[in-house]
């Protein structure tokens, strides 16, 4: 395993764009930091952004996570073209020769993503911890360490998302034309979720949607931003209630780990049958 | 002897097209092999196949005692196949050092091979500002790495000026004589007659003759002839039972033998019936000639 994942980042590490994406990625990873600097102080209108709550335990948790994953097109583009340039440039076929076997090939470029969605995690975790300790109005132990899973929706998220990117790359060959697949993806589950809203019912339509892998990934971590008590709280005063159901659920963590297995499993198959 | 690769009954189909059909042959460790064939004869096709980048239709093909699966059998292979296929962002020892991950192998070996292929002062340049010719002595130097047990070399001087031709061969000589298993595809004719000592023939996939070079044809060579008087020269070889055809082609009078007859013996005897050469040259058919009579035979 170390050797392949050496392999791998021995390919990413020397070339430019990728470096600057992946640098591009944490870089606003940090900057969810900067919404703390949001501060208006016109007069008698005071709003400060940090103070309204966003960033209290276990809040901060699911707010983070949530606008995080936002930026993942940034590594998207970089795991696309890992792939997509392999074919390009016919590296892919002096690999095999080398002596790298077809298995192994997806492998390396697996664990990549793994990698890289843990040091994502890993970079969520440490920016979403500072920021609660200097802005939570709760910081007990037991309130801090609560709703973590959210971490692990972020996980999963990540690497069912990229798994994704990883079959576009191996099925279209170009990195363009993948990033333009996945778009065009992104669209048809959205007219197909309308047909079906349009012909049965929405709650039908929901549970027939969470099914599929754009949007089994968007349900891990739902909006955030109706749970924030400063919304609730005008939302009352204008008479309405929200009532959603903002907790991660096991079936659909286990829809997304099921899409990764199979678009890992189909990019092996692909790469088999295909002679280069 | 020691088999590197055994190819048996291998078979490829690109939808109607057969590519190789029923193909055997057998590589044996120390020999300079060569596939010979026209373009679209399946030369490359064959060599996919056993390298794990195309998939057979059926046969079978083992590489040294069949034991190791492919890919690991590949770790003791060097090859390169039609383009030197390169990372173009990497420098030469940055493409180097990932094919010695791949292989495994220690990455101490990639300057001294660098300096086979002569491209030690440009190590650090990228791939991407390299000449055809850099980039296939690059490959060559890849190919080199892991001390393989077998190079092979498809098409190697493909789109490369005089020089680079020139250069290659040298490299490939040089290597031949340390005693490398070479298996060397190539339509050129020339480069094989001068580089190997076996060859197998393809023509539409299909093994035409595999073999050592010399025996290719059961051939005893031919005379070229000039003198005065041709219609003499001709009564008597067309009355000597050694010849089987003499063809005259203006002065020039071609004799093809059909058992073997020395160059001394031929002219004393044409002294001695008062016929005087002005020429007289014995070869045996070139590769080429042998190659287009193989070819067309069939």
């Amino acid at each position: 395993m170390y050797r392949l994942l050496n392999i791998e980042l021995h390919k990413l590490k020397h070339s430019r764009s990728s470096k600057i994406l992946i640098i591009t990625y944490f870089v606003l990873l940090t900057s969810i930091a900067l919404v703390a600097a949001i501060k208006f102080d016109i007069g008698p209108i005071k709003f400060h952004l940090a103070e309204m709550g966003i960033f209290n335990f276990p809040y901060v948790w699911h707010f983070n996570s949530y606008i995080s994953a936002i930026f993942k097109l940034f590594l998207a583009i970089v795991i696309v073209s890992m792939m997509s340039n392999e074919y390009s440039n016919k590296t892919i076929k002096q690999n095999l020769i080398d002596g790298l076997s077809k298995k192994e090939f997806i492998l390396s470029k697996f664990y990549t993503v793994i990698l890289l969605s843990l040091v994502s995690t890993l970079f969520l975790f440490t920016v979403s911890l500072v920021l609660g300790l200097i802005f939570s109005s709760y910081t007990e132990f037991s309130i801090i360490f609560s709703d973590l899973e959210y971490l692990l929706a972020f996980f999963v998220k990540l690497v069912g998302f990229f798994s994704f990117c990883l079959f576009l790359g191996i099925l279209v060959k170009r990195s363009a034309f993948a990033l333009g697949f996945l778009l065009v993806w992104q669209f048809i589950e959205g007219i197909v979720f309308g047909v079906l809203r349009w012909n049965t019912n929405p709650e039908i339509a929901s549970t027939i949607m969470q099914f599929f892998p754009l949007n089994a990934m968007s349900n891990l971590i739902k909006e955030p931003f109706t749970r924030l008590s400063a919304v609730q709280s005008v939302a009352n005063q204008i008479g309405e209630k929200f009532n959603f159901d903002y907790a991660i659920h096991w079936y659909e963590i286990t829809i997304v780990i099921g899409w990764t297995a199979l678009f890992i499993f189909l990019s092996y198959l692909l790469l088999k049958k295909r002679d280069l | 002897m020691d088999s590197i690769l055994t190819i048996s009954n291998l078979t490829k189909k690109f939808g109607y097209l057969t590519a190789v059909n029923d193909l055997s042959f057998t590589i044996n460790k120390g020999n300079v092999y060569g596939i010979l064939g026209p373009n679209g004869s399946g030369k490359s096709t064959t060599l996919g196949i056993v390298l794990n980048v195309v998939n057979k239709t059926s046969g079978d093909f083992k590489w040294f005692d069949g034991n190791t699966t492919t890919h690991d059998a590949l770790k003791k292979v060097g090859a390169i196949i039609e383009r030197p296929n390169f990372y173009p962002y990497m420098t030469a020892v940055q493409n180097l050092k990932l094919v010695c991950k791949i292989k495994g192998v220690d990455e101490s070996k990639i300057e001294e091979k660098l300096e086979i292929v002569g491209l030690l002062e440009r190590k650090d340049s990228k791939f991407s500002t390299y000449s055809l010719g850099m980039k296939q002595r690059l490959a060559i130097a890849s190919a080199l790495l892991n001390d393989p047990e077998i190079l092979i070399l498809d098409e190697p001087t493909n789109g490369l000026d005089p020089q680079g031709i020139h250069q290659i061969r040298e490299i490939i000589k040089q290597i031949a004589s340390q005693g490398t298993t070479i298996l060397l595809a190539s339509h050129l004719l020339d480069e094989v007659e001068k580089v190997c000592s076996h060859v197998v023939v393809l023509r539409k996939g299909v093994n035409l003759y595999s073999g050592r070079v010399d025996e290719m044809i059961s051939s005893h060579g031919f005379f070229e002839l000039k003198c005065s008087n041709i219609e003499a020269l001709v009564k008597v070889l067309e009355n000597h039972p050694s010849f089987a055809t003499i063809k005259v082609n203006e002065q020039l009078v071609t004799a093809f033998l059909n058992e073997p007859l020395k160059s001394e013996t031929l002219n004393k005897l044409l002294f001695e019936k008062g016929i005087v050469l002005t020429h007289l040259v014995q070869r045996k058919e070139s590769l080429e000639e042998q190659f287009l009579t193989l070819t067309n035979n069939q």
